[in-house]
């Protein structure tokens, strides 16, 4: 059956989801972004919903099972609110939900309940390159095995929490196949910058460049363990993940432009009844609708594991990038030259937006 | 409810026989009834109209409430999406060919949505008759395109015979000719024309009537001379003094202070918008999948899964054009699926129609430049299908015409509040 609408459970995510992003994100958006630090407390908050603890199995201290589809719905609601703070609630996420994946049975039971079980902690994931060709598929940081260690060297960028962060889950190129490899934080050769990136947008996301100087783990360290793991279903769910994000971000600048728009008054009417304005809203809301059913097509054929989900997943961020930024861009243009102003959320929109061309990694569902 | 995408049984069965038809009833013929406007494709209509029949339809592309098998399991009505699906499937095979495939057309979706049920009785049966039956809508006027609240054809009440008289000149009515002129081989068809009751009350006014093929004083006058869309026929239709049965009007015969009688109308365009834009949408696959055959008959694979800046042009073109068509029809989906459920979809009926309106036109375009000297010539179907696609962003609502009702929708205006 084609059908499009959230069942019950969804929903009822959605809405403490939605309710959280409004609430709690949303208002604190500008100050974090200025100030460049996201409040313990505002993080601590999003963690408790309990996105990844609800899809993380009983048996490795969740309370239920992984669905794209779920996962989808609840980042496009989260970054709704603000982006730096979904990617920082989701941060543990990108280093447990590999692992739930692909892991072994050994480095569930290891890792999940740890991650899952109490309090939000930094455990994150390094697949970023600082390269204008980066490519997940491709990377320049090597593994080689070396006397029954593997061993790792490169540099890592935009590395979420990186400092003080419990573990790192490194992508690097073993035999030219990107694998997950679990470093610790005391590893000997792993050095995390002193100074957070420098970002277009993103500024209350605190992140790092890591680098490997011949760092050693063993072999059991290796997501899936010994015989390693197929990378495309990770990368198919960070992408989903990055078009979801994409759709909240868009859709929170579509929002506020609409409601802009209906007040703002020139010419003697609103500026949203003037068709050169009503209808950048019109094209921003049907974009939107478009990629958002793209991924969620995308999502669900990684739920049921249809042979060209990888190829979706693919096509939905590349479309969601594009989206992003066309929707972003509009969205500053509605509100004219206060969109300008930072006072208003649009600006900020926008260089957000542009980010998902280039920041696949930093989410997964 | 939940958020799935399985095609249903049904429609994927459906598929895959008009595929079929589509390659070998429309394909190889489609060059010939592009080149020779106004000839009609006898032997598609006629195989058609059987195969709908056998299929246990017969009433040509209209939606039917499928009545599940006695003891099989109850599920969510289908009806429009099967017909998305069938004619999205068409529309590949040739979108001029699919507007000519047998029944109700737009005039029988009119009846289906404003009329009562037993008009729908008697106006409705004729589709599964013996042979093949024709119906149009006839809206469009020389001064009333867009603005349908300007059509000047009227019908006054002759309470002497109880008869209503419509007099006007209608245009660019689609399938005009076979539904209202005799052809020997087809049924008796009808036209739909939308008239003012009282020119004072503006769309309050506005009914639509169902005139029988052969009415006296109705003439079809012109066919067009079409860009593409070339085994469509486009007619213009000139009524004097017709008359018509008092009950052949579409809702209320008096005029309240309300909207109903054009509220009728737009219901119609919920109901056909995302199926217009589906058959724009068979065209932009032909188009796309033509596009990709002949790239990898030259060695040029699309390299899916790589970072953009690694890509090539030609890549990106088509990775670009593959979003686009399938969101779009995805958004017919969904569009349709809303119809099915009985939910109000007002907003992604016209969202579906602009999406397909912009992709249509721009992946044909696109297609047709990214293969230069070969997408430019007639031995291929590609550049017809560029003049087939433009049709899409046209009619049913024009492009601009659906942005304004998506704007109104989500900025909670009415018509006088954004115009
Ligand atoms: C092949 C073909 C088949 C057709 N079939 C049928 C049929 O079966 N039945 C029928 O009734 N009609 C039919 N039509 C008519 C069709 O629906 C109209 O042509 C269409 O609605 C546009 O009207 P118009 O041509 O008068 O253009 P206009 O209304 O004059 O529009 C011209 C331009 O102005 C724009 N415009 C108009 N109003 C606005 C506005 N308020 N805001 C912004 N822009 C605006 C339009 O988008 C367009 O770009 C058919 C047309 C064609 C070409």
């Amino acid at each position: 059956m084609y059908s499009f609408e959230p069942n019950e459970e969804q929903q009822m995510l959605v809405d403490a989801v939605g309710k959280y992003a409004a609430n709690d994100l949303r208002p604190a958006a500008h100050e974090a972004e200025e100030s460049r630090e996201l409040p313990k407390k505002l993080i601590g908050k999003g963690w408790e919903i309990g996105l990844l603890q609800a899809s993380t199995p009983e048996a490795y201290g969740g309370f239920g099972e992984r669905s794209a589809v779920t996962g989808a719905l609840a980042v496009e609601e989260m970054a709704f609110g603000d982006l730096a703070g979904a990617y920082a609630v989701m941060t543990p996420s990108l280093f447990a939900t590999p692992i739930l994946l692909a892991g072994s049975e050994e480095q569930k039971k290891q890792y999940l309940p740890e991650v899952v079980g109490g309090d939000w902690r930094p455990y994150t994931a390094a697949l970023i390159e600082f390269a204008f060709d980066f490519d997940a598929n491709a990377l320049r940081t090597s593994a080689t095995l070396d006397g029954g260690e593997y061993v790792l060297n490169g540099e890592k960028a935009y590395v979420p929490f990186a400092k003080g962060a419990e573990a790192i889950l490194v992508y690097a190129n073993l035999d030219g196949q990107t694998q997950g490899f679990i470093v610790p934080k005391d590893a000997a050769g792993l050095t995390v910058s002193e100074e957070r990136e420098k970002l277009l947008g993103l500024n209350a996301l605190p992140l790092y460049r890591v680098k490997l100087d011949g760092v050693k783990v063993p072999v059991s360290n290796r997501l899936g363990g010994e015989a390693g793991h197929d990378f495309e279903p990770i990368l198919a769910s960070m992408r989903v993940a990055s078009a979801s994000a994409a759709l909240g971000v868009a859709r929170a600048s579509l929002e506020y432009a609409t409601n802009y728009a209906k007040e703002r008054q020139a010419f003697g009417v609103k500026i949203a009844q003037k068709q050169a304005v009503a209808f950048m809203l019109a094209e921003m809301a049907t974009e939107i609708e478009a990629i958002r059913l793209l991924t969620w097509e995308a999502a669900w054929k990684l739920d049921t594991g249809k042979a060209d989900a990888a190829t979706e997943a693919y096509l939905a961020a590349t479309g969601a990038a594009d989206m992003a930024m066309m929707v972003t861009d509009r969205g500053v243009q509605v509100l004219g030259g206060h969109g300008y102003i930072r006072e208003h959320p649009v600006e900020m929109f926008m260089r957000n937006g542009r980010g998902f061309a280039m920041l696949t990694g930093l989410a997964i569902v | 409810m939940t958020i799935e995408f399985e095609a249903p049984k049904p429609v994927v069965q459906m598929q895959t026989v008009l595929q079929t038809v589509a390659e070998n009833m429309m394909r190889p013929v489609s060059r010939e009834f592009d080149e020779n406007e106004h000839s009609i494709p006898w032997s598609y209509i006629e195989f058609m109209h059987t195969a709908m029949k056998s299929m246990g339809g017969g009433n040509g592309l209209t939606p039917r409430e499928d009545k599940p098998k006695e003891g099989a399991e109850k599920r969510p009505p289908i009806g429009y999406q099967l017909l998305a699906a069938q004619i999205e499937m068409l529309a590949w095979g040739d979108v001029g060919f699919y507007l000519i495939t047998p029944g109700g057309g737009l005039g029988g979706a009119a009846v289906q949505a404003a009329g009562t049920p037993e008009q729908r009785a008697k106006f409705l049966a004729r589709f599964a008759e013996e042979k093949p039956t024709y119906a149009a809508m006839c809206m469009t006027e020389a001064g009333a395109g867009s603005d349908t609240s300007a059509i000047r054809t009227k019908a006054v009440l002759d309470e002497s015979t109880n008869e209503w008289v419509i007099n006007g000149e209608k245009i660019f009515v689609t399938g005009g000719d076979k539904s209202f002129n005799a052809y020997e081989q087809l049924g008796k068809g009808f036209i739909v024309v939308w008239a003012s009751i009282d020119p004072t009350a503006g769309r309050a006014g506005m009914r639509a009537f169902v005139v029988e093929s052969g009415t006296p004083g109705v003439k079809v006058t012109k066919l067009e001379h079409k860009m593409g869309i070339r085994a469509s026929d486009t007619a213009a239709i000139s009524l004097v003094d017709a008359r018509v049965p008092f009950d052949h009007i579409l809702g209320s015969p008096t005029v309240e202070k309300t909207t109903t009688g054009f509220k009728g109308a737009m219901a119609t365009f919920d109901a056909t918008r995302p199926l217009v834009a589906a058959s724009g949408i068979g065209v932009a696959r032909a188009a796309l999948e033509f596009l990709k055959e002949k790239l990898a008959e030259n060695g040029v694979q699309i390299r899916y899964g790589l970072p953009r800046n690694k890509l090539t042009s030609v890549e990106r073109d088509v990775i670009d054009m593959e979003i686009m068509v399938k969101s779009a029809w995805l958004m017919v989906l969904k569009a349709v699926w809303m119809a099915d459920n009985k939910k109000p979809n007002a907003l992604e009926s016209s969202m579906s129609k602009v999406r397909a309106g912009d992709v249509t036109t721009k992946v044909t375009q696109k297609a047709v430049e990214i293969l230069g000297p070969l997408g430019y010539s007639r031995e291929f179907l590609l550049e017809k299908w560029f003049r087939d696609a433009k049709i899409t962003d046209i009619y049913e609502g024009t492009g601009q015409i659906n942005r304004l009702v998506v704007a109104r929708q989500i900025l909670g205006y009415s018509g006088s509040e954004l115009r």
